[in-house]
């Protein structure tokens, strides 16, 4: 048999143990980044990796504040962010609409769920040739290719959303004589909400892969084309400048969008 | 038939057909409901009085018979529905979930707002108005959805197992708010509900339905004055009687259903 102590104590000092393992998950998440770069750093300035190929991470800062203070840099990530907003804008708004369309109305879905189902696992990359035939080689070929890389996630998502919806719902709407318009805005629309975030949250992680993709192709500005044109002139710091742009960014982006899910749906 | 009757369900028939096999769920029911009338209808899971209740309410289309509900007035709605549990929508706030009737019937602001907020204060939730769903105990999820259906000021109201699965002391405490509401605005009522006691606290009559096909097989009287008591009901020897005869019939009909 366990010694007789006080309760309280024995309580106070689990609550202890639970506070200081908290604290040291806290640390170790901070920590995993910042030993991964004192590794590189270490590693490239003793030689022990080529420097020429992994330049030590201060030298990236460097560069990257010399591409900040020449302007060039602003220049890329303006292009390469308006491209995305554009495109990702583009992309989810016929999503949400067609989705929603496709969730209520079967018909609707029937009709069109095969050419979704046909088009879906096409990447839109594997498509640019035929985009820039059809939009020629200016801003809108990219923003249609985002667009349409972004659509398909948030289609997909909403009309899970809306099939989703439990069916007491849709009777309690019936039952006091909802009309079809608040039926669309009042059900719906916030019923399948939850689902439809998580499809614009993949929506934006694929349209960060694919603006990447896009101006490494067929582009003379923008993030991708900074990174390929750097990894062509052998320009290796340059190019990490780059790779870490687009990291900061897909961070940005993805604590957009957490916010945006908490401000539009308080319910949960 | 009878043409006074507020409710009247005529020989109402429904069948459920699939390939090669149909269940009659309701045969020929016929049931009369006076203005200002609280009926139950008491019957074994499966009987078919969900069925019923969702015709009634426009929710399903009966497969021959009919019913009718007699309008007072114009602006009324014909019938409001007291949904089982998750029966209120988790988007919308407390405030927002009683108002649904009223608003999908655009209704002006302020004539939504004084009659939201009467019935709020009726069921106690008015500190709650602008609290979501998520945050409400079962009881209290369960008096928004009350208020919702008599802030639309119906013709009838329809409850389907409203209390089903809350504590038993929660269902007294709802049961009892719900009568003080009923004595006000004098409704009628159609209650579903599997509990006995449930029925005889609620109602000025029973109807018993058995399974397989639907049909009602015993009307019960409860002619005791109001407002009543749970305890006076549990030792009424009268009532007792009925309570067993009552629960012997469900007995039997669970029991026939197994075989």
């Amino acid at each position: 048999m366990k010694d007789l102590k006080n309760p309280v104590e024995t309580e106070k000092q689990e609550w202890r143990k639970r506070q200081n393992q908290q604290r040291l998950k806290t640390g170790l998440t901070i920590f995993s980044p910042v030993f991964l770069l004192l590794i590189w750093e270490i590693l490239s300035r003793s030689g022990l990796i080529d420097a020429r190929f992994f330049p030590p991470p201060t030298a990236i800062v460097s560069t990257f504040i010399e591409l900040l203070t020449s302007g060039q840099l602003f220049h890329h990530i303006n292009i390469s962010l308006f491209r995305i907003f554009a495109g990702f804008l583009l992309g989810v708004i016929p999503g949400i609409i067609l989705g929603l369309c496709m969730g209520l109305y079967a018909p609707i879905r029937h009709f069109l769920s095969p050419l979704i189902m046909a088009l879906m696992p096409i990447p839109t990359l594997a498509l640019l040739p035929i985009i820039l035939i059809i939009f020629g080689i200016g801003e809108v070929s990219k923003v249609v290719t985002i667009a349409g890389s972004v659509f398909f996630p948030v289609v997909i998502n909403t009309v899970a959303g809306v099939i989703s919806i439990d069916s007491i719902y849709l009777d309690v709407a019936k039952n006091y004589g909802a009309s079809r318009r608040d039926f669309f805005l009042k059900i719906a629309l916030p019923g399948s909400l939850p689902v439809m975030l998580e499809g614009i949250q993949m929506g934006q992680a694929i349209a960060l892969l694919t603006i990447v993709a896009a101006e490494m192709m067929g582009a003379r500005s923008g993030i991708g084309y900074l990174i390929w044109t750097s990894y062509s002139a052998f320009l290796l710091k340059e190019m990490f400048v780059g790779l870490i742009l687009i990291s900061f960014f897909g961070y940005i982006f993805s604590l957009l969008l957490r916010w945006l899910q908490r401000k539009l749906i308080p319910w949960r | 038939m009878n043409p006074k009757s507020k409710i009247s369900i005529h020989e109402l028939t429904k069948v459920f057909y699939k390939k090669h096999n149909s269940v009659t769920a309701l045969e020929n029911i016929s049931i009369d409901i006076e203005e200002g009338e609280f009926v139950c209808l008491v019957g074994p899971s499966g009987c078919g009085k969900t069925t019923l209740l969702r015709i009634v309410a426009g929710l399903e289309n009966q497969s021959s018979g009919g019913f009718r509900i007699q309008k007072s007035s114009m602006d009324r709605p014909n019938q409001s529905m007291v949904f089982q549990e998750r029966g209120i929508l988790p988007w919308l706030t407390v405030a927002e979930n009683a108002a649904f009737g009223l608003n999908m019937r655009h209704l002006p602001k302020a004539q939504v707002k004084e009659r939201t907020d009467y019935f709020l204060n009726k069921v106690g939730l008015t500190k709650f108005a602008h609290m979501y769903p998520k945050e409400l105990s079962g009881g209290m999820k369960q008096r928004v959805s009350i208020a919702r259906a008599f802030a639309n000021d119906p013709e009838i109201l329809l409850m389907d197992e409203p209390f089903g699965a809350l504590d038993e002391q929660n269902r007294h405490i709802l049961q009892e708010e719900l009568l003080s509401i009923w004595a006000e605005t004098k409704k009628t009522v159609l209650f579903i509900t599997h509990s006995i006691d449930e029925a005889l606290y609620l109602s000025d009559r029973v109807l018993l339905m058995s399974a397989q096909p639907g049909k009602i097989t015993a009307e019960i009287k409860i002619d005791l004055p109001r407002p009543r008591k749970l305890e006076d009901i549990r030792s009424n020897p009268e009532m007792a009687d009925v309570f067993l005869s009552i629960w012997q019939h469900l007995q039997t009909e669970v029991q026939g259903s197994r075989l």
